[in-house]
């Protein structure tokens, strides 16, 4: 091997997946970004317009749903999931015999399709034969659980699968982190005599910061990306009721044919995810690099 | 003869960072050069430039009379052996040390051959089927040198290989690798930051800061005849003590005053070193600085001295003492009657005395 | 695990701590049951004939044990047009997601090992941008991917699917081979290269032997992704080459029909099956897969 070859090859090695980086992935979005500029309808156009289509969307009753929608399944998703999680990992603290088994139960759900989770969900909450039907079986015959179909309360069913699968998750994160704080912090402070749910609430959990961090990135991640979930569990129905950004776009893109809403419905998407992300990651990288 | 290994006014930077300055020196087959300094005054990164693993920005190299500063490390004929000892750590111990030959293509004979020779030598040849995860850091460290020797280079390279052992493995690790050393007749260069290291293995010595060379000499010159306060303070064990004085010239030679606590000052008379200026910072070992009784030669001068502290320390004690501000360290015989609070008659042996220059820290005489 | 058992001055009775404790077990019992009904709905559904599904009790086990739904949802169940099952779309994530998860290890590997081992400059900035590209969501390359695919003429294809699923897991497996090889220290390249190895040697010989732990991590992570995935499988197949997750969301959406509830069921857990499988039997790499981007260290 000729002395250039050799002394470049890490470079040549990385050449293909950084072109490809550059191009699907920031290339993409310059494209999306571009086209979300256009007057585009069934076919891509690519003359600049005008802001032409984030009016559009800030004047869709469907799009604005889709946005409430995010703001309050985000929201709940990410708190519901956070405190459970640390109730749970706080709880398999305790020095549990069979902690092992309880958590790869927890913790599962994290391994099914979301579609799956969805499709599950979706029947455990049918309104005739689900739940209700079950529960009025056993007696309580005016037992109502029909948050599936009801339009104000549907996405909070959403919340109720989501959560369902990802606590498991954050509970393994918490996990990890209660246990990596320093023994002799938590020694002391017995000795001093503090009973143990003040250890936890004065030392344990503030110590644990950036993984609360991490494991609302995380979470945050998801709640954006949460399509497969909806299309399963409510189809974005009743109606629009359960839209959230991810469905609108995929609607305008692929049955609506209106590439130009899809493109900016997309893009508001990344730039939510943007606002969130990208701090996190510049600290990260900062101490990370060495 | 060429010298084996000539560094001619290297520089390195590291971006904008200049981590070595202007380094010249060169050794001769069978030298054992040591680069000790403080951490990050740039012993390790010369060793890696020396290597070839990191590449020089300005300056030449040249190893076995061969201009080698842009040749790959596999090409320079070294090899080198490392802190944490860098064991391939999925290979049995024989193919660590025939890694090398391999991929150099060399035929199993001749690889099995050298590989039973140096496991003689070294005494690991119970350890040839085992993995590095099993072994004692000793015999790592053996295994790391087996790896170095079967190579045959021109040039031995060590980057603190005895900085992961513990106080009494170092010992004898150093032992040796000075006993080797004089078997083999190798051409080594070792880096440390340890002094002592430093004294007991090199015929020569280069002393860093900041990425310059403050002196390169034998130990006994380093030792004796530091060339400026840096290098008078880091070599040396108990460190040399250094003493602001005040000198003036009198008939007989310098005058030397030293200034003492609750009392006038010191006056000793030097003979040999006149044409001082007038403040100086005068460096005398703790080894200089006797009973009186033991005083050697006739270059000594007495004088009395308020002892703060003793401390017995098996063969000698140590006396501590404030001179001229600052703490002096004296090595007294384990018999001496010197006690804390009492005044005791010292002897300096001004012979083996440095003076330095106070504000540039250069030596005067 | 955090040392409770160090008594503190303030000791609770016996009895106080045999109630908490207790209390402790119900709690957990009671979350476990939470996060088990679904599954348990899920085979009891699916075992049980429509008109005892009709009957409307839903956590009762099946009176008449019948795997009638299940064969329809192997071979029989309607995904739109076609009545074949789920078995041929079973077969195309297996298709998609095997090559799949073997190129972008492989690549990622090899980008982790540049990384984490080779310092140049620009190595820190690619880095950087692959990262990030982790965490877009995937609808805002949706558009121009479609496009760029049907250039290729690979759009719709099982190919095209696994194309993608490589881009766009190339992130996650280079973050989990640099992350393992920044903690090999740099000294055992130095030694391999005086000793005379390439760039290509020192990885084959010296990191891969040593990489088996992230490689089933990076595996793992990644099959369950590619399996789960169902926005790129819906975005970029056709009739023939869609994905399991894509069938089994037709069929359970299907309009056509009285709905077979056992049928929806049974497909989901064959859906769900190899991923459930590698979670029980190489869970706790899974978990470490998990939380290796996401945990400082």
């Amino acid at each position: 091997m000729t002395r250039w070859l050799q002394d470049n090859m890490p470079k040549i090695v990385l050449a293909p997946s950084f072109i490809a980086v550059m191009v699907f992935v920031y290339g993409f979005i310059a494209w999306t970004a571009w086209v979300s500029l256009t007057r585009s309808r069934l076919m891509p156009r690519y003359e600049l317009d005008s802001f032409i289509q984030y009016e559009r969307l800030a004047d869709s009753p469907r799009f604005e749903t889709a946005m409430v929608n995010l703001a309050i399944f985000g929201t709940l998703f990410i708190v519901i999931a956070m405190v459970l999680g640390l109730l749970l990992a706080i709880l398999l603290d305790q020095k549990i015999r069979t902690e092992g088994a309880i958590r790869t139960i927890y913790l599962y759900p994290m391994a099914l399709s979301m579609i799956v989770t969805g499709t599950a969900w979706k029947w455990i909450l049918n309104p005739e034969l689900g739940i209700e039907a079950t529960v009025k079986g056993w007696g309580f015959a005016n037992f109502e659980f029909n948050w599936l179909v009801d339009p104000d309360m549907a996405i909070y069913t959403v919340v109720l699968a989501a959560v369902w699968q990802s606590s498991g998750f954050v509970m393994a994160l918490f996990l990890a982190g209660l246990r990596s704080v320093d023994e002799e912090i938590i020694k002391a402070a017995q000795v001093d005599g503090i009973p143990t749910w003040r250890v936890y609430s004065a030392i344990i959990i503030p110590s644990m910061a950036p993984i609360f961090l991490s494991a609302f990135i995380v979470l945050a991640h998801l709640a954006i990306k949460a399509f497969d979930l909806v299309i399963a569990l409510t189809g974005g129905g009743p109606g629009y009721a359960t839209d959230l950004p991810a469905t609108y776009m995929y609607a305008m893109a692929f049955s609506r044919g209106d590439i130009g809403q899809a493109a900016s419905s997309a893009m508001v998407m990344m730039l939510v995810v943007f606002t969130i992300v990208v701090p996190y990651l510049y600290s990260e990288l900062r101490t990370k690099n060495d | 003869m060429s010298p084996i290994l000539e560094v001619k006014n290297l520089y390195k930077n590291y971006g904008a960072t200049e981590v070595l300055k202007d380094i010249n020196v060169s050794i001769e087959k069978g030298d054992f050069l040591v680069l000790v300094g403080p951490s990050g005054c740039g012993k390790s990164t010369l060793l890696n430039c020396i290597a070839g693993l990191e590449p020089i920005t300005g300056g030449d190299m040249f190893i076995g009379g061969q201009n080698m500063t842009n040749v790959s490390p596999k090409d320079r004929d070294i090899a080198m052996v490392f802190q944490s000892y860098a064991l391939y750590p999925t290979m049995t111990v024989a193919k660590n040390i025939t890694f090398g030959m391999k991929v150099r293509g060399i035929d199993q004979a001749t690889q099995d051959a050298k590989l039973k020779h140096v496991s003689t030598q070294l005494q690991i040849e119970p350890l040839l089927h085992r993995k590095p995860g099993q072994l004692s850091g000793g015999q790592r460290q053996r295994v790391a040198m087996g790896r170095a020797l079967v190579r045959d280079p021109k040039l031995f390279l060590f980057d603190e290989p005895l900085s992961n052992l513990d106080a009494k493995l170092r010992v004898e690790m150093r032992t040796e690798i000075k006993a080797l050393h004089q078997r083999l007749g190798a051409s080594m260069v070792y880096v440390t930051h340890d002094q002592i290291e430093a004294m007991t293995l090199a015929t020569k010595i280069v002393v860093m800061k900041g990425g310059i060379i403050q002196q390169i000499g034998t130990p006994a010159e380093i030792y004796n005849r530091p060339a400026n306060l840096f290098v008078a303070d880091f070599m040396g064990s108990p460190a040399m003590n250094l003493i602001p004085a005040k000198t003036k010239a009198n008939g007989k030679g310098m005058q030397i005053e030293i200034a003492r606590k609750d009392a006038g000052p010191i006056v000793l008379t030097d003979k040999r070193n006149t044409d001082l200026p007038e403040n100086v910072i005068i460096g005398v070992r703790p080894e200089d600085i006797v009973d009186t009784a033991l005083a050697r030669t006739d270059d000594t001068q007495q004088a009395d001295c308020l002892i703060d502290i003793v401390e017995p320390a098996g063969a000698d004690t140590f006396a501590v003492m404030q001179l001229g501000g600052k703490h002096v360290t004296a090595r007294l015989h384990a018999e001496t009657t010197a006690a804390a609070g009492t005044v005791q008659r010292l002897a300096f042996d001004l012979g083996k005395v440095s003076y330095f220059e106070p504000e540039t820290g250069l030596r005067l005489n | 695990m955090t040392d409770m058992s160090y008594a503190p001055t303030r000791t609770k009775s016996p009895t106080t701590k045999l109630v908490l404790r207790f209390i402790l077990y119900i709690l957990l019992g009671v979350f476990a049951l939470f996060y088990l009904m679904p599954l348990f709905v899920m085979i009891t559904t699916s075992l049980k004939s429509l008109d005892e599904i009709r009957t409307g009790d839903l956590v009762s086990l099946p009176r008449e044990v019948t795997f009638d739904a299940w064969r329809t949802a192997w071979s029989g169940a309607c995904t739109g047009i076609q009545c074949e099952g789920v078995r041929p779309y079973f077969l195309n994530s297996l298709l998609i997601a095997i090559p799949a998860v073997l190129i972008s290890t492989i690549i990622g590997a090899l980008n982790g090992y540049v990384v984490a081992q080779w310092k140049f400059k620009g190595a820190n900035i690619f880095f950087a941008l692959l990262l990030f590209g982790c965490f877009i969501p995937f609808q805002v390359v949706l558009l121009p991917m479609a496009i760029v695919l049907g250039k290729l003429g690979i759009s719709g294809t099982i190919p095209g699917l696994i194309f993608v699923h490589v881009i766009y897991g190339l992130g996650f497996t280079t973050l989990f081979f640099r992350n393992y090889y920044v903690s090999i220290p740099s000294e055992l390249t130095k030694a391999a290269k005086v000793d005379g190895a390439g760039f290509f040697r020192i990885f084959w010989s010296i990191f891969l032997p040593l990489s088996l732990p992230i490689i089933v991590v990076s595996v793992i992570w990644q099959f369950t992704q590619i399996w789960n995935d169902f926005l790129f499988g819906v975005s970029f197949s056709q009739a023939g080459t869609q994905p399991v997750t894509v069938a089994l969301n037709n069929i359970v959406n299907s309009t056509t029909g009285v709905k077979e509830y056992n049928v929806d069921m049974a497909a989901a857990i064959i859906a769900a099956l190899p991923t459930l499988l590698v979670y029980v039997v190489a869970g706790k790499y899974f978990i470490r897969g998990l939380t290796a981007g996401s945990v400082k260290g």
